[in-house]
């Protein structure tokens, strides 16, 4: 098992970009904790809990034992021979890898934060988890941890994904999970947010809401970003054994932003290591239906934080569109927002159709059949390899497999399954 | 002296206690909604609190939901919601008028233009339900520098040390949440309320209101038994929405208002 840095002693040093965020939970202008003063104390002491268990060695040894015997960790940093030779043009071509956390249990790297969370909601003595989903991924990781660990689970989930990610919906059933369907708003992953929200505002005294992704009000940002990094901080190890060196290019999807904060963090501190993040441009970020925040989004408030966010001049959010449930989201995690502000990430969009495309190659290239989520970092991956050179070491976080998927595929090729 | 203190003073001197009613600006349109909130203060309505819609209002309830999203689809704004506020001012200059939504729209507006044009339009106060005291610096200070106040929320889940964080800074009065929940569902249990007020009156004069459940003249009267004042919102809301079409509406509401505020 890979030794990690949990103790966050290297990070905290005055210059670095891993110190954040500052004590009221800010990276620069963004973040925060805007939530309702009936939650104010419950972030606070969930706040409290996370810290002393962030500080304490018992906690991060039971992380890591569930990490490596249930989730399957580390997962493996491949080297993808195929997809290289693939896009190599001349003397141009990047050398690819895939860091594999699709291979984890429950098949997407969802996993890593819910099995932290819920260790966090055990010490705070909480007995009822809920959670918000898109994809339905988070919903099954989360039902998971809770049938692991025995705790009643509910999942609201918008109406639409529900529909169109019945799979996964029955997933949670198995698992022992109540699935509630979202039908206020637009009825998807930002009304599942707000539904779960309210319930939890209701059910302060028992319930622990399991965030499921980098955003939500402080600590949220923070501690999923630590429980995710644990993809970063392999993929670090991984790399210097087998290259002897640090990669040259990072990329993942963003959605909230949960694998990319995961992969990109340890890394901040490397300065010739080059970050992209790539959001769901939808039908286009010049159309009005994409869920790209940075590209095509502004500063605002919502979900218990300050970042970015789609909405009209009136700061009325408006509807994401992504063929992608897991990145159907209006918002993105604060972390982000600063990084993209501070432009020490970049970050690009692809459409559905390129991610499309993407998912079918990497099908065929590699016999892996990634998740529309990561489809859209393989996308960007396409598009930049062949321009880089024969040198050039590029990581792409493969955080989610497509089984979940191959419904919503095949409609839009016009197959019927 | 502000509107809202002058309202509560001669509460006081009356030996009597507050009702504030809540209506969203924009819902069942400009015009109804304008006309209802006109006819509140002589049915009874000490003070009136108009909901700046929102689309994604986390702490609110199925009814207020429902509403902010039709104020919108009626083409809703902040600019709409200051016109209404200045054509009531044209006929009541009296009224206490509390603007109540999220920060998003707010901040989207630019703090110090909202501030400026929420004065002028001639509204007394302001409850942004999201912005805790940790992160309301940036409102509050145009908010006191304008002579406007920024009314700060107390839950049954604020105590010990947290309570005098929240009542720091406050002024106007405390709008006290008397559930944990989300607006217009449980029914709060009033002596837990009772006692939470008790205690919150040991540290601060300001007046406390009791808001979130209340549905009934009931309520209200139980309510206004151990605070300054009563707020009734989603009771209203959801009387306005099912008569809509009902061209006695302003009346149906005067009505409401009038049972409620004799039972205060």
């Amino acid at each position: 098992m890979i030794a990690l840095d949990n103790k966050k002693s290297q990070a905290t040093a005055a210059n670095s970009l891993r110190a954040g965020p500052d004590e009221k939970g800010h990276f620069g202008l963004y973040g925060g904790r805007y939530v309702a003063e009936t939650l104010m104390p419950l972030i606070l002491s969930v706040e409290e809990e996370w810290h002393k268990a962030r500080d304490d060695q018992a906690f991060w040894d039971e992380f890591h034992a569930l990490a490596k015997d249930y989730i399957g960790r580390p997962s493996p940093l491949y080297f993808a021979k195929a997809t290289t030779e693939h896009y190599a043009k001349g003397d141009k071509g990047a050398k690819i890898y895939f860091k594999r956390d699709e291979l984890n249990h429950t098949g997407a790297h969802k996993i890593n934060h819910c099995l932290g969370q819920i260790l966090v909601a055990r010490r705070m003595g909480k007995t009822r988890i809920i959670a918000e989903t898109g994809a339905g991924q988070h919903g099954v990781a989360t039902a998971t941890v809770c049938a692991l660990f025995d705790m009643p689970c509910t999942v609201f989930m918008g109406a639409e994904d529900v529909e169109r990610q019945s799979p996964n919906v029955f997933r949670m059933k198995l698992l022992g999970a109540e699935v509630v369907p979202v039908t206020s708003g637009s009825g998807t992953l930002k009304d599942a947010m707000n539904e779960a929200l309210r319930h939890w505002v209701a059910n302060v005294d028992d319930t622990y809401y399991l965030i499921g992704t980098v955003a939500g009000p402080h600590p949220y940002p923070e501690m999923v970003r630590d429980f995710q990094s644990v993809i970063g901080e392999e993929t670090k190890q991984q790399m210097l054994e087998k290259e002897g060196r640090l990669p040259d290019t990072l990329v993942a999807c963003i959605g909230g932003g949960s694998n990319a904060m995961g992969l990109f963090h340890p890394f901040l501190d490397d300065p010739t290591v080059n970050m992209i993040g790539v959001e769901a441009g939808g039908f286009g970020v010049d159309t009005d239906k994409h869920a790209a925040s940075l590209t095509g989004g502004s500063a605002g408030i919502l979900h218990g934080m300050r970042s970015y966010f789609l909405q009209n001049d009136d700061g009325q959010i408006t509807e994401a569109h992504s063929i992608s449930a897991g990145l159907d989201y209006p918002g993105i995690g604060p972390e982000h927002a600063y990084l993209h502000d501070i432009e020490r990430v970049q970050y690009v969009s692809v459409t559905d159709d390129e991610a499309l495309d993407a998912f079918k190659m990497l099908s065929k290239l590699e016999g892996i059949i990634p998740a529309l989520e990561p489809s859209h970092a393989f996308a960007h991956v396409m598009k930049i390899a062949s321009e880089l050179p024969k040198e050039h070491i590029i990581v792409m976080n493969l955080c989610g497999r497509g089984d979940k998927d191959i419904f919503t595929v095949a409609e839009k090729l016009g197959m019927e399954i | 002296m502000s509107r809202i203190e002058k309202t509560f003073s001669a509460l006081k001197a009356a030996n009597k206690k507050g009702l504030v009613t809540f209506v969203t600006a924009g819902d069942p349109s400009i015009e109804v909604s304008l006309d209802v909130l006109k006819n509140l203060p002589a049915s009874g309505a000490d003070f009136i609190e108009i909901g700046m819609p929102f689309t994604d209002p986390m702490a609110d309830g199925p009814a207020i939901q429902a509403s902010s999203l039709r104020a919108l689809e009626n083409g809703m704004n902040m600019k709409r919601t200051f016109q209404i506020v200045t054509d009531f001012r044209a006929h009541n200059d009296n009224t206490p008028i509390i603007l109540m939504g999220y920060f998003n729209p707010i901040y989207a507006y630019g703090c110090e233009d909202f501030i400026t044009d929420a004065k002028k339009a001639g509204a007394d106060g302001l409850i942004i339900v999201d912005l805790p005291p940790e992160e309301d610096e940036e409102l509050r200070v145009p908010v006191q520098e304008a002579g406007l106040d920024l009314i700060r929320l107390i839950t049954p889940t604020t105590i010990g040390t947290r309570l005098q964080t929240v009542i720091k800074n406050a002024s106007g009065f405390l709008y006290y949440v008397s559930i944990t929940g989300v607006t217009g569902t449980k029914s709060a249990n009033i002596e837990e309320v009772g006692a939470h007020i008790q205690e919150i009156k040991k540290h601060t004069d300001i007046p406390v209101a009791v808001g979130f459940g209340i549905k009934t003249p009931e309520d209200a009267q139980n309510m206004s038994q151990i605070a300054d004042a009563v707020v009734v919102g989603s009771a209203i809301v959801d009387n306005m929405h099912q008569n809509q079409n009902n061209e006695n509406l302003t009346r149906l509401i005067s009505n409401q208002v009038s049972a409620l505020k004799k039972a205060v």
